[in-house]
């Protein structure tokens, strides 16, 4: 029994020198003698990280939600009630729901538009280089500084910024103006106005929207669209009856990236917008300047609620699958 | 002597599957020993419970005579030549074959010398500085016998190591890996599902069906005379014939076993015709030619040599063989 | 697929959007080098480079990119360590519980930052806990996590399992094999994956503000001048810079993550 070019040894010191003598390696016995131990030690600092510090302060949120606040100290009263959540059925909280749920539904279709057309062009016809450009493309904007996106639209919609001097070259300063004199969306400038803020909204969140799509339409075969032209189909019944639904799971995972970021965020209708606030700013301005944590807790439950129903909804049309 | 490899009962469930079911089987020292089976018998994870990989339910494993409950797969003399060949994508042929040296703490200089002379043993001398991605699946098959011979190991455990080829290179690989472990002298443990192979290459085979070894003994035995309906179908698509069949034809009211090749077709009627069959359909098939026949409904199959007179489809022929070659299956 | 091509409305509306998309960063390089100090004009009435100088000088900015870059890197060495130990033990055994462990990793981003963000400030609160850099910190960990584990169990998985059983039967043992084995090849994802996070606590900002207290990272500095502007062509020159700085840490980690495909299908 001689493999060529290894030294002679014998039996007994080579089968003991197999796995070590070390620490280590009376450790790793253990380890693998007891699997459950191994598997223990490897999730418990995450669970404890994120049972500790994020669920835990999500339960500190939540419990807060449960107090009131005496509306003539100030101070928060420590007991349970339901009162503060009947606080959020006054018309002024109802309207901010509205306001902010209807926003985040209407970014939400617009972003799913105008993704679309990305996305499935980098899914389907764009290769080699071109497939780097849209991927990053698409991952550059993603990850570009929030705030960065939103100063630029700042500055873009201003009155004296780009856009107003691109309507003025074409001697369309009086569409914009009778646009912005509609009730409803418009205001003193496209800056101040709900239309700015759902401007801002869907570049922001647009890159979200877009790489979901593009991952499930990556994921059909091209054999199926040609079985589809095969058997009869034109191009329009191909996407409506193929295309379409194999991406509907992938415009689900990214609406609910588009639907969340909206429904949280009190930065840009706060730098672009009117007065009128959306949940994120009420959450805001309760626990900060009105120092009234358990309404502010009780608004960012609503945001929670209306997520757990989407996601309930949406697991159940298989748009994980996609993320 | 102990025993290259003891299995004592041993079982392996996973929930309510019973994946190895109470297999008991001794593996001598320089035997090449297969494993064969379809898959899901048993056989790829009979291998797995002795590299270490998995755990027995219950039983008793034992290379050498050491028990090996306990003993973490790093501390077993025994190696492993995986299916999909495992090879390290980050590390080049060199430091894939000399990664048990390097673990060992082997000098570097040593390392590369053994290296080279295991990848001369499996003929892919000066491969060192490729990665495993520059090579093909032949080529990454012996990069992974290298890798697991250049330890030494006393028994090497190979999962199905020519699965992945094409026929030539497996035919060639079997005659390679036959001689090398003749030349080498170390067990091997082989895992397939072709029945070809096992019967070529090893020195006793056990068949697998359904967790359990259904026949254990050499090639020939396995063939000549298998112990169950199961392995005579398996192990050369044989003649299998119900008890009242043989009954009638033997006398015994027992399984029986009757190989196709066996079978001679006589016309209707003639001398020595044992029984009576009309003729289903034939397949040319080269070398032989396959006739399937029904005999009072039930399907057999008989195998005629190049240049024998292939009857019509739909005729009827007489049928007759040895009586020796209509072997009893007294197995369950 | 056959060579086809795109219909021209499809390859218009992609152009398009890609535009959509990237126009308006490009807006904000131009708007650094304007001389205008009072307004947001259009177009710029001329060009300077004066005002790279005067961020370069001014402490306030140093100080908040100094507390910005301590907080994304703690973070991310925290997110390395806890996302590569979840996605460890996600890839290695089936548990129960598996799909609640990785929806907790996953909830920090999927629920809006404000819930984070109020969450902590609340506990904080409750637990009597002063604002510090640690503060900011638990926040961009928790958050960053996700983006460390998502990398890495992509890796994982692609990475064949008997990788790990080869380097123990070669008689490495646990330690040794996560070492020479298991490292080398998640290594670039978990490069990518820190990079992503500490791209992503870099420029955070609606978790920060409830718990930074009175201190200043990099975007709190943006944001107060968004709210009451000040600084305007010191505003367009940071944010400028920014936007370069992210570019760098996503194009490292789109490189370092490409064709690994080839290399995980390695063997199959």
């Amino acid at each position: 029994m001689s493999t060529p070019g290894l030294s002679a040894e014998t039996e007994a010191s080579r089968a003991s020198r197999r796995g070590g003598e070390g620490l280590g390696a009376r450790l790793s016995d253990l380890l693998w003698r007891r699997p459950a131990l191994l598997l223990a030690l490897l999730l418990g600092p995450p669970l404890l990280w994120l049972g500790v510090v994020y669920l835990g302060s999500l339960f500190a949120l939540l419990a807060q939600s449960f107090f009131s606040i005496d509306e003539f100290t100030g101070q928060i009263r420590r007991e349970f009630t339901l009162k503060t959540y009947g606080e959020l059925l006054t018309p002024a909280n109802l309207d901010i729901i509205r306001r902010t749920v209807q926003t985040a539904a209407l970014v939400t279709v617009t972003a799913a538009v105008i993704a679309f057309p990305i996305a499935y062009y980098a899914a389907r016809y764009a290769r080699g280089r071109w497939k780097a450009v849209f991927y990053l493309g698409v991952m550059l904007p993603l990850w570009s500084s929030y705030l960065v996106k939103v100063y630029s639209w700042k500055l873009i919609l201003a009155k004296e910024g780009i856009l107003n001097w691109a309507f003025g070259k074409l001697g369309l300063t009086w569409a914009l103006e009778a646009y912005l004199s509609l009730p409803g969306v418009g205001g003193n400038s496209l800056s101040t106005s709900p239309t700015g803020t759902f401007l801002v909204f869907v570049y922001v969140w647009l890159p979200f929207m877009i790489l979901p799509i593009q991952a499930s339409l990556e994921r059909v075969p091209a054999s199926m669209l040609e079985a589809s032209g095969d058997l009869g189909a034109r191009p329009a019944q191909t996407f409506r009856h193929v295309i379409l639904p194999l991406a509907f799971p992938g415009v689900i995972a990214g609406s609910i990236f588009t639907f969340s970021l909206t429904l949280g965020d009190y930065i840009i209708p706060q730098i672009i917008g009117t007065s009128a606030r959306f949940i994120g700013q009420a959450v805001y301005q309760h626990q900060g300047t009105a120092g009234n944590i358990p309404l502010a807790a009780a608004f960012a439950v609503v945001p929670i609620a209306i997520m757990g129903l989407y996601l309930w909804w949406a697991k159940r049309r298989g748009a994980f699958d996609a993320l | 002597m102990p025993a290259a490899v003891t299995f004592r009962n041993v079982s392996r469930h996973f929930g309510a599957v019973r994946a190895v079911d109470d297999v008991t089987v001794e593996i001598a020292e320089g035997e090449f020993f297969a494993m064969l089976g379809p898959s899901g018998s048993g056989k790829t994870t009979c291998l797995r419970l002795v590299a270490g990989f998995e755990q027995p339910t219950a039983g008793e494993i034992a290379v050498f005579g050491q028990n090996m409950a306990g003993v973490p797969p790093y501390r077993r003399p025994v190696n492993t030549v995986f299916q999909d060949y495992a090879l390290f994508p980050h590390l080049n042929v060199r430091d894939n074959v000399a990664y048990g040296l390097m673990i060992a703490g082997r000098g570097r200089a040593e390392r590369h010398r053994a290296a080279e002379a295991a990848l001369e043993l499996v003929q892919l001398p000066g491969y060192g500085d490729r990665k495993p991605g520059q090579l093909s699946g032949g080529q990454r098959q012996r990069v992974a016998l290298a890798r697991a011979l250049v330890l030494e190991p006393r028994v090497l455990l190979l999962d199905e190591p020519l699965g992945a080829l094409d026929l030539k290179l497996r035919e060639q690989m079997q005659e390679e890996l036959k001689a090398l472990q003749r030349k080498l002298g170390i067990t091997f443990v082989f895992v397939t599902h072709d029945q070809g192979e096992a019967l070529s290459m090893a020195d006793r085979v056990a068949v697998f069906n359904q967790g359990r070894i259904a026949q254990v003994g050499a090639p020939s035995d396995v063939y000549d005379r298998p112990a169950t309906p199961f392995v005579a179908d398996f192990v050369g698509s044989s003649n299998v014939l119900p008890p009242e069949v043989t009954g009638r034809l033997a006398g015994r009211r027992l399984p029986a076993s009757l190989r196709p090749e066996l079978v001679r077709i006589l016309p209707p009627g003639a001398a020595g015709s044992l029984a009576t069959a009309r003729v289903i359909s034939t397949q040319f098939h080269g070398a032989v030619t396959r006739v399937h026949l029904s005999m009072d409904g039930l399907d057999l199959a008989a195998l005629l040599p190049r240049g024998a007179r292939v009857p019509e489809e739909g005729a009827a022929v007489g049928l007759s063989w040895d009586p020796d070659d209509l072997h009893l299956m007294d197995g369950t | 697929m056959r060579s086809e091509r795109a219909p021209l409305w499809l390859k218009a509306a992609a152009a398009a959007g890609l535009l959509f998309l990237h126009v308006p960063i490009l807006i904000i390089f131009a708007y650094a080098f304007t001389t205008e100090d009072k307004t947001y004009q259009w177009p710029p009435p001329g060009f300077t480079l004066q005002w790279f100088g005067v961020t370069w000088n001014r402490p306030d900015v140093w100080q908040a990119l100094g507390l910005s870059v301590r907080v994304a890197a703690i973070s991310t060495l925290i997110a390395l360590v806890l996302g590569t130990l979840a996605a460890a033990a996600m890839a290695r055994a089936r548990f129960f519980g598996r799909e609640v462990i990785s929806l907790l990793v996953i909830l920090p981003i999927a629920l809006p930052g404000i819930i984070t963000g109020i969450s902590l400030r609340s506990a904080f609160n409750l637990g009597g806990i002063a604002f510090s850099t640690w503060t900011i910190v638990l926040g961009h960990a928790t958050f960053c996590i996700v983006v460390v584990y998502n990398n890495a169990v992509a890796r994982f998985r692609r990475t064949s399992a008997s990788l790990v059983e080869a380097s123990m039967d070669l008689g490495a043992n646990g330690f040794q094999t996560f070492r020479h084995v298991t490292l080398p090849n998640i290594a670039t994802a978990l490069l990518a994956g820190g990079m992503l996070a500490f791209a992503l606590s870099f420029d955070e900002v609606i978790v920060t503000t409830f718990t930074a207290g009175q201190q200043q990272t990099l975007p709190i500095w943006m944001l107060e001048e968004l709210v009451r502007p000040r600084q305007r062509p010191v505003t367009n020159v940071v944010a400028m810079v920014v936007v370069l700085v992210t570019f760098l840490p996503i194009l490292g980690a789109y490189y370092l993550t490409r064709g690994t495909d080839t290399v995980a299908g390695q063997g199959k």
